[in-house]
């Protein structure tokens, strides 16, 4: 069963003499390496890799949620940077991290390529002689044979081949012998499968270096192309070239939200135009496990929502019609929703104006406080509050396009000029004869357009991993050995046998059986020998 | 769409199968109880031995089993037996009764891998007898799991959300509970394990420790085995639960692996078990340490369904428990 074998330590005769300092390097790497290599190793570096997993799972990941990175930083002001130092809220990309599996398949490396030589090496090599000592083996067996040393052996080996064993005879230093051995599908097994974690783990690194991702939202009749310049989030492998970016575009044309009676989410669906930039569009209806697959790209609906509708007539008689922007959902079982509407051109006026406010498909106002009882638009309506003066776009800061600029209210130069509760078809009239009318309702879906060009070698892979595993923990490798030398005097032969079976399985009714059929096949043809006539 | 008279019997059920459990429990108890009344005479054997070269013929002999406790140790199996048909109705009826598979929150996958547990506890007390005299500390804590389940994660019979509609439902979390279940007996084996060894040194080292109870299990090298072929057993089925959670992850959040809480445990329970086959193969790591690296993967996977699903937020949020 162990395959680890202690390297003996290098024999040490007399003071040696001073190795040259390059030697001495190189006697140094050698131990290093062997070091990594040992299977001990690789137990204590699967250990600190799954370890390392841990903060992952624990703290808020940049590459799961900026926002509750962000959120973080805001509760554990003095706590959060020391973490970041640590990559603490990028584990998985960190460079320790990376240390970690790097050095867990350097370690790999240097365990299976020998492995996987010598397994090619034995393939094709015979069976190993028997050993001295049959009965050490861990099953063993002896058995009277009335036939001769070769007529005994040539029974055992008949035995074996039926089994599928490869057999060797050879007249061995105690007497004639037989080797056996067949299962090296299990080795191959095991090769396959240490290989295909490292296959594995080239595919991840290519898909992370090629690969991209862009996310956006959609209303309704708009459309996108594939460039960063359009998605709202975007994130990209290190060799990517933007001009190889496929230019597929999509238009999302209709989305529809399917609801159980007690208004579990049943299905979502986008019914997309799409079609590479220039050529003529084709449709598709894509949904909840049930992305749109173009060669090497991949468009999801990761979400969705409502774009309230609005216009908004000036005193001047000039107005923006049916102007919307997505809301964000709060509450993904009532579609409660919160975003607002910036409108930076007021025409004949330098003010500018903003709505921003509250969105419940169906809405239920208690006490003049809006909210949402039903995911489904059955009732829509709008709580908002209308800001005017400065929206402070052009500031050179980054701001949230889904809600009005706290600070600039708290500095004043945006002041509240109204606020309503409106449904489908109501308005508001502000002081200075602005109208402000909830005019209708858009659905949004959240999109995203993903290209991993690694993904199909770790998909195969990850089935490569499978079927190694399987070989590996499934198959046995068995070898079986005997030997005969005559009888107590001189009478008969006695047959040794003995067995070597690495495999977890029950291994004794195995030898059992094989040792029965044994002695029932010589004693068939110790019979047949003396009445050859029958 | 959901059949409330259905599901309040399998409500029901799930109550009658805890019960009958229970009842199994106490008489697994009174088996050991009736159970070799002599102080042990062990026979030496190798503590933790590699697997596989070692042969049933070596357990070391349990005095002759009193009648009285054998009767009483069939009634348990009994019990255990109708309480798993029982149980195994529990997820039939819910799974008739809202016309999906029963394993949509945490209360159903819960009761499915405990099922999968005492299912592989009974076909490994049929194939080996001597491993019936575990069925306590099998039973005891899946009486504790199917009360916490019943009373922390029930869930009324629903729909499913829409992201949970799909084939890869069927392949993915079956195939998870199917480990889960495996790696529960597994775990188990290892800390009887752990238990057994200590009292083996103990008589090793000359003492005479009256544990009768210590003394009715299987040895300490039949235990240690069980876990092992369990758990050999169990690796590739969680390794095909993983992949197939890659694969629908693929098509349904745009990302086969994304680090994702449940991903990231799923993954450091498959290290860590990786690690329990390596650490039996492993020179000064088999026997008690390689046995501890199993509980903790028994430990990383209850985790993983406990903290995971109720703390942590992630896109694996279907527990259905508020
Ligand atoms: C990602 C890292 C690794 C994983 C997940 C892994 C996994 C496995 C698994 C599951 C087994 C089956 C154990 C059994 O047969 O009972 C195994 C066997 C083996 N692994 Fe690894 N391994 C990894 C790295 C390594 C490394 C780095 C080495 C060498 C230093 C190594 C050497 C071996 C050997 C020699 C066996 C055969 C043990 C046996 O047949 O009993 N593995 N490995």
């Amino acid at each position: 069963m162990t395959t680890t074998v202690e390297r003996p330590a290098a024999a040490a005769p007399g003071p040696p003499p001073a190795p040259s300092p390059l030697r001495r390097v190189g006697t140094t790497l050698l131990r290093w390496w062997r070091q990594l290599t040992a299977m001990r190793t690789a137990l204590i570096l699967l250990f600190l890799l799954a370890l390392a997993a841990i903060p992952g799972s624990l703290l808020p990941q940049r590459s799961l949620s900026q926002s509750q990175v962000t959120g973080y930083f805001r509760e554990h002001e003095t706590l959060a940077p020391v973490l970041d130092a640590f990559y603490l809220f990028d584990v998985f990309s960190s460079p320790w991290f990376a240390a970690i599996y790097l050095l867990l398949f350097i370690s790999l490396i240097g365990c299976v390529v020998p492995r996987a030589i010598e397994h090619g090496r034995a393939v094709l090599a015979q069976p190993p002689p028997a050993p001295r000592h049959l009965h050490r083996l861990p099953d063993s067996a002896t058995l009277d044979s009335e036939l001769d040393a070769a007529a005994t052996l040539d029974v055992v080996e008949e035995e074996l081949r039926v089994r599928r064993f490869r057999v060797v005879r050879r007249d061995g230093r105690h007497g004639p012998e037989l080797s056996a051995e067949k299962g090296f599908l299990k080795e191959t097994g095991n090769v396959v499968f240490h290989l295909a974690l490292l296959a594995l783990l080239l595919g991840l690194a290519g898909g992370k270096l090629w690969g991209y991702e862009g996310s956006i939202l959609v209303t309704e009749g708009d459309r996108f192309c594939n460039t960063f310049q359009q998605y709202d989030t975007s994130r990209s492998g290190a060799l990517v070239d933007a001009s190889d970016m496929t230019p597929l575009c999509v238009t999302l044309e209709d989305f529809k939200a399917e609801y159980e009676e007690n208004l579990t989410a049943a299905s979502f669906t986008a019914d997309i135009g799409y079609g590479l930039a220039g050529a003529a569009s084709r449709n598709a209806t894509i949904g909840v496990n049930s992305p749109l697959r173009v060669d090497g790209d991949r468009v999801y609906v990761t979400g969705h929502g409502f774009s309230p509708v609005f216009t908004v007539t000036f005193p001047g008689g000039q107005s923006f019609t049916d102007v919307s922007a997505p809301f964000l959902p709060s509450d993904t079982t009532t579609m409660a929703s919160q975003g607002a509407l910036k409108l930076p051109d007021v025409p004949g006026s330098d003010e500018q104006l903003a709505l921003e406010g509250f969105f419940a498909p169906t809405g239920s106002t208690q006490g003049g406080v809006l909210t949402s009882i039903d995911p489904r638009p059955l009732d829509p309506q709008v709580a908002l509050f209308v800001y005017s003066g400065y929206l402070g776009l052009d500031s050179g800061l980054p701001q949230s396009v889904y809600s009005v600029d706290q600070t600039q209210i708290d500095r004043g130069s945006l002041t509240e000029v109204g606020r309503a509760n409106l449904a489908i078809g109501e308005s508001t009239t502000l002081a200075d004869g602005t109208v402000v009318t909830f005019s209708g309702l858009k659905e949004f879906a959240a999109m995203q357009l993903s290209h991993d060009p690694g993904q199909v070698y770790v998909l195969g892979a990850a089935v490569a991993v499978l079927v190694g595993l399987l070989g590996m923990l499934l198959l046995r490798r068995e070898r079986v050995f005997a030997r005969v030398g005559p009888g107590p005097g001189d009478a008969g032969t006695v047959l040794s046998v003995g067995s070597l079976t690495r495999g977890s399985a029950e291994t004794a009714p195995r030898f059992t059986a094989l040792t029965d059929d044994v002695s029932a096949a010589l004693r068939r043809r110790a019979t047949a020998k003396e009445n050859p006539s029958s | 769409m959901t059949d409330p008279s259905l599901a309040a019997l399998s409500d029901t059920l799930f109550s009658i199968a805890v019960a009958l459990y229970s009842v199994a429990v106490v008489a697994f108890c009174a088996e050991l109880a009736f159970g070799g009344k002599k102080a042990p005479a062990v026979s030496r054997e190798l503590v933790g031995a590699g697997g596989g070269s070692t042969t049933a013929a070596s357990l070391p002999p349990v005095d002759e089993e009193p009648v009285k406790a054998r009767r009483v140790g069939a009634v348990a199996m009994g019990l255990t037996l109708l309480g798993a048909v029982v149980h195994a109705g529990v997820l039939v009826t819910r799974g008739v009764a809202t016309d999906r598979l029963p394993w949509g929150n945490m209360y159903e996958f819960g009761t499915a891998v405990v099922l999968v547990a005492v299912v592989v506890y009974v076909v490994l007390a049929l194939r080996t007898p001597a491993l019936r005299h575990i069925g306590v500390f099998v039973l005891a804590p899946v009486v504790l799991s199917m009360v916490g389940i019943g009373l922390f994660l029930y869930a009324s019979a629903g729909p499913l959300v829409a992201a949970l509609r799909s084939s890869w439902l069927a392949v993915h979390v079956s195939t998870a509970i199917l480990g889960f279940g495996i790696f529960f007996v597994s775990g188990i084996a290892s800390v009887m394990y752990l238990v057994r060894s200590r009292y083996e040194a103990k008589i090793a080292a000359g003492e005479r420790p009256l544990s009768r109870i210590v003394h009715r299990l299987p040895s300490a090298a039949a235990l240690d085995r069980t876990a092992h072929r369990t758990a050999v057993f169990g690796f590739p089925i969680w390794t095909f639960a993983v992949i197939a959670g890659a694969i629908w992850a693929e098509s349904a959040w745009g990302r086969f692996w994304g680090w994702d809480p449940k991903e990231t445990w799923a993954f450091i329970a498959w290290v860590v078990y990786a690690a329990y086959l390596h650490a039996r193969t492993t020179a000064g790591w088999r026997g008690r340490p390689s046995a501890w690296v199993n509980v903790v993967g028994l430990g990383v996977m209850v985790f993983n369904l406990l903290y995971v699903n109720m703390v942590s937020t992630g896109l694996h949020s279907y527990g259905g428990v508020s």
